[in-house]
């Protein structure tokens, strides 16, 4: 029975071993934040076009069915690499997705969209950032899902993977289109 | 070689040297009770981006941008706990770098010194237990083994 008493460290430390293995093995980014914002509704914002275009973007926008918001910046390299991800999604799975452009400049955004393409629905644009800090925007890109009652319901930190969508999104939108 | 003064010198400046802060001058107001206001917030918040360093430290656009906030907000009229509370209400608890007391962060505050009270307690317990155990009397075989060392040692 003493005996099994020094072996009590020893399996403290292989369980924390373990646990630690575990956190870092499953991916996950220990930097992401949770949002404090989840099942509120969206903060009110009202976002103008990108000069030539005549959409913008409005808390009001949302609603009605699921929808994605994407924050995007034409200088933010991750946002390009989950620029396909979120075109497939906006093309091909025929979510409606709407954009925030954070500080960007208006001529770099649209060259941007020209040259990897426009799946967005409607854009604002986000000059002083002041509409992503309401939302808790710490870093670009990041994604939300919001529900059919305009509420966000889902925050992703950080470029949308493929596996992303499959295991988190995609259920999600489906379950909030019921 | 007067390398003392030298050095004296060096501590000298080192001890004085403010930390660091990375408030640009045309972010200041120019009130200076206010503007002493928005520093003692500045310390309290987390800059998101780098996640270890305050407001007021970071250079990053974020940190800026909440630091002109920090400062319109008490332009405004907003109190201390005001502030804060806006900027939670967008970032969550994590924003603040010294956690607040709730339900929630009770083992945060205390976690530690319940280990450390627990620890104490069975250490006592351990010393009174060893205090109050009397030697077990020596079995038979015992007393004829020691009989025998001691026999061996007279031996000689």
């Amino acid at each position: 029975m003493r005996r099994l008493l020094f072996l009590l460290p020893l399996l403290l430390v292989a369980v924390l071993a373990v646990w630690i293995g575990w956190l870092l093995l499953s991916g996950r980014d220990p930097q992401a934040l949770p949002s404090a914002l989840i099942d509120k509704p969206l903060p009110p914002f009202t976002l103008a076009a990108l000069p030539g275009r005549s959409d913008g973007v409005a808390s009001t926008d949302f609603g009605g069915k699921p929808m994605l918001l994407n924050v995007f910046a034409s200088w933010c390299v991750p946002c390009l690499a989950e620029h396909p991800v979120i075109t497939k999604l906006g093309k091909e799975d025929g979510i409606s997705v709407l954009a925030i452009n954070y500080k960007d400049k208006p001529a770099d955004a649209l060259a941007w969209l020209k040259r990897n393409g426009d799946p967005y629905v409607r854009i604002g644009a986000d000059a002083d950032g002041r509409a992503a800090i309401d939302l808790g925007v710490y870093g670009v890109p990041e994604t939300f899902v919001i529900d059919t009652a305009g509420r966000i319901r889902y925050r992703h930190p950080g470029p949308l993977t493929p596996d992303i969508v499959d295991r988190e999104i995609r259920p999600l939108l489906a379950e909030l289109a019921k | 070689m007067r390398l003392r003064p030298i050095l004296a010198g060096l501590f000298l400046a080192l001890a004085l040297a403010a930390p660091a802060h990375a408030i640009e001058p045309q972010e200041q107001l120019a009130d200076p009770a206010l503007e002493h206001r928005a520093r003692e917030l500045g310390q309290e918040l987390r800059c998101l981006v780098c996640q270890n360093q305050s407001i007021d430290d970071s250079n990053a656009d974020l940190a800026r941008d909440l630091r002109t906030i920090v400062r319109e907000r008490l332009t405004a009229g907003d109190s201390d706990d005001q502030v804060l509370e806006f900027v939670t209400a967008r970032y969550g608890d994590y924003v603040l770098l010294r956690p607040p007391f709730r339900t929630g962060t009770l083992i945060l505050w205390f976690g530690p010194v319940v280990v450390l009270v627990a620890a104490i307690i069975a250490l006592m317990l351990r010393r009174r237990r060893r205090a109050l155990a009397e030697p077990a009397p020596l079995s038979p075989e015992e007393s004829r083994r020691l009989a025998r060392l001691l026999d061996e040692e007279k031996a000689p």
